[in-house]
């Protein structure tokens, strides 16, 4: 399904400020797999979204998306099949545009009748639906500008734009970050139901270990751009989030701060 | 009488300027300086294939000239990454060669004796006075660009447009093509100002080179002015509140010409300065406010005096 070869990326080549972001990164998820991503600030989680999406070109390596090479292909090419939710609320939505109106963007894009009305009865009927599910009473809502909805009001129209029209591969960039707890839990409740009933092969970012433990089918742990720790079924099912911690420090010679969630190298303790 | 047909043919006209430039500065948040080249550029084309004796199409092809001059702005934004504003005054700079050029290298050309829209329309409709053929023609111009363009906006076409101008990020990650919806955009609206140079030519039966010269402050004034009215809301509204922000001004100007200015005053050129300081008050309300509701709240403290 998604194929990253040997993939690197190093940003501020042959400056004093030169950051490896990636360094010969493989990865192979396969469809219907829901994968979390952990690591340390830094580690590079967010920059293989990016080289995933096509935010950049990498230096050095291949992308396959079903069996196609996607290396080359502009962003928003990658996007037709892409969906991606990033942490501030703000970047998803057209703040000025109505909920209605955002969701139309993301229901005709790419498509080719570009000159066609944008909202039809038919549409707005799909949206409500859609919208009624998550239960935050948006459906009463669709003529409100979206820059007036709370942080996790938008996240949540932000997920629905990106799976309304489902995407071979969703990117959950710590979508839930920004929010308060009990916002958050209730995003990634609508995340795993978007997720289940679409059966979507999806990629998340997230800091709460707990999150990452719980949800998905497969974790994968990050640092210095280079994936340390990779495990799924069975052995993930049984591993204790003290274990997780204790394999993390072995293999990237750092420790997870429990508090911040942060990582600090092991010698400054 | 002839002075507020006059001023109501003129606002309603130059509400085709005032929806071009609400289409760069409110939806794509551009000040779009290829405004000023392109109004000069549809002017001169219309007036030249005017006189040719194709006064229909010269006021086609006078706004398809300014649609070509915003894809050009448009090009060297997106494709090239220069600066909006740079960009917008390298394509006004080229275009004043053109212009020249167009204008076979005088600095104006009349268009008296000319058949024009207005003279066809007037023989047309022998039992209206001269001055009510003249706005008909004008309203039905206008409106016939607002209609069409608040369509084009209501489209997914004209929807990506708007988020573009709204939030990049999130157009690029809903795999739309940003670049070609802003030069898309920059095109549609050139071509609304340069439909109002074309037709200037005609309404005035003369073209001059240096017409456009101070046109983006004109539009500005007219959808601040409109604003002011109807606040900012949809599109749709934006559109007819520029079109009677457009008239509102012609109004003041007229106002102000005719009775504020005496005669040791060269009217025409104030009106500039005119223009200019309306603009200057109307964007810095936001700034104002804000200051003085600091100043309030400093008053009103604790520790007030």
């Amino acid at each position: 399904m998604l194929k990253l070869e040997s993939v690197s990326k190093t940003f501020s080549k042959d400056t004093p400020n030169e950051h490896k972001a990636l360094d010969n990164l493989s990865l192979a998820v396969d469809s219907g797999e829901f994968v979390t991503v952990v690591g340390s600030n830094g580690a590079g989680k967010s920059t293989l979204f990016n080289a995933i999406c096509g935010t950049f070109m990498v230096d050095a390596g291949a992308i396959m998306l079903d069996n196609k090479d996607i290396t080359y292909l502009p962003d928003f090419k990658r996007a037709r099949v892409i969906g991606r939710v990033f942490q501030d609320p703000m970047k998803g939505t057209a703040p000025n545009l109505t909920i209605e109106e955002n969701l139309a963007l993301a229901y005709s894009g790419g498509n080719g009748r570009m000159l066609g009305f944008a909202l039809n009865s038919k549409a707005v009927e799909k949206f409500r639906t859609e919208l009624e599910k998550f239960g935050m009473g948006l459906e009463n809502r669709m003529k409100t500008k979206v820059g007036l909805l709370s942080g996790g009001q938008r996240q949540a129209v932000t997920l629905l734009m990106c799976t309304i029209v489902p995407p071979r591969l969703l990117l959950l960039d710590e979508h839930t970050a920004a929010l308060d707890p009990a916002m958050s839990d209730k995003i990634m409740e609508i995340t795993k139901d978007i997720v289940k009933s679409n059966n979507l092969t999806t990629i998340m970012i997230t800091h709460n270990l707990n999150f990452a433990m719980r949800t998905g089918t497969r974790t994968i742990m990050m640092d210095s751009g280079k994936i340390i720790l990779d495990i799924s079924g069975e052995e993930r099912d049984k591993m204790s989030l003290s274990e997780l911690l204790e394999l993390y420090s072995q293999r990237s010679d750092k420790v997870f701060d429990n508090d911040r969630m942060l990582l600090t190298k092991r010698t400054e303790i | 009488m002839s002075l507020v047909l006059g001023a109501l043919q003129l606002g309603v006209m130059y509400g085709l300027l005032a929806i071009g430039i609400f289409i760069s500065f409110r939806i794509l948040n551009i000040p779009d300086l290829t405004t000023e080249g392109s109004f000069g550029f549809g002017l001169c084309v219309s007036a030249m294939i005017t006189i040719a004796g194709h006064p229909y199409f010269a006021v086609l092809a006078g706004c398809l000239a300014g649609a070509l001059a915003g894809v050009i702005t448009g090009l060297l934004t997106t494709k090239c990454k220069i600066h909006p504003i740079l960009a917008g005054i390298l394509t006004m700079t080229g275009l004043y060669s053109i212009n020249l050029f167009v204008m076979k290298g005088s600095s104006n050309v009349s268009l008296i004796n000319t058949d024009t829209v207005f003279s066809d329309i007037r023989a047309l409709l022998p039992f209206l006075s001269k001055d009510v053929s003249r706005l008909a023609v004008i309203i039905v111009l206008t409106a016939v660009a607002a209609v069409l363009v608040a369509a084009f906006f209501k489209t997914r076409l004209g929807l990506s447009i708007r988020a573009a101008g709204d939030n990049e990020t999130m157009v690029r990650a809903s795999s739309i093509n940003v670049d070609r919806v802003k030069v898309i955009s920059l095109a549609v609206s050139n071509a609304c100002v340069a439909l109002n140079g074309a037709i200037l030519a005609q309404y005035q039966d003369y073209a001059d080179i240096s017409t456009g010269s101070g046109m983006l402050i004109v539009g500005l004034a007219s959808v601040i002015i409109g604003e002011a009215f109807f606040g900012k809301r949809g599109v749709t509204v934006g559109i007819i509140s520029a079109v009677i922000g457009s008239t509102i001004y012609r109004i003041i100007i007229t106002v102000i010409t005719k009775y504020l200015i005496t005669s040791s005053m060269a009217s025409a050129s104030w009106l500039k300065l005119i223009s200019a300081v309306i603009v200057g008050i109307a964007l810095s309300i936001p700034a104002i406010k804000s200051a003085f509701a600091k100043f309030k709240m400093k008053k009103g403290g604790p520790f007030g005096a």
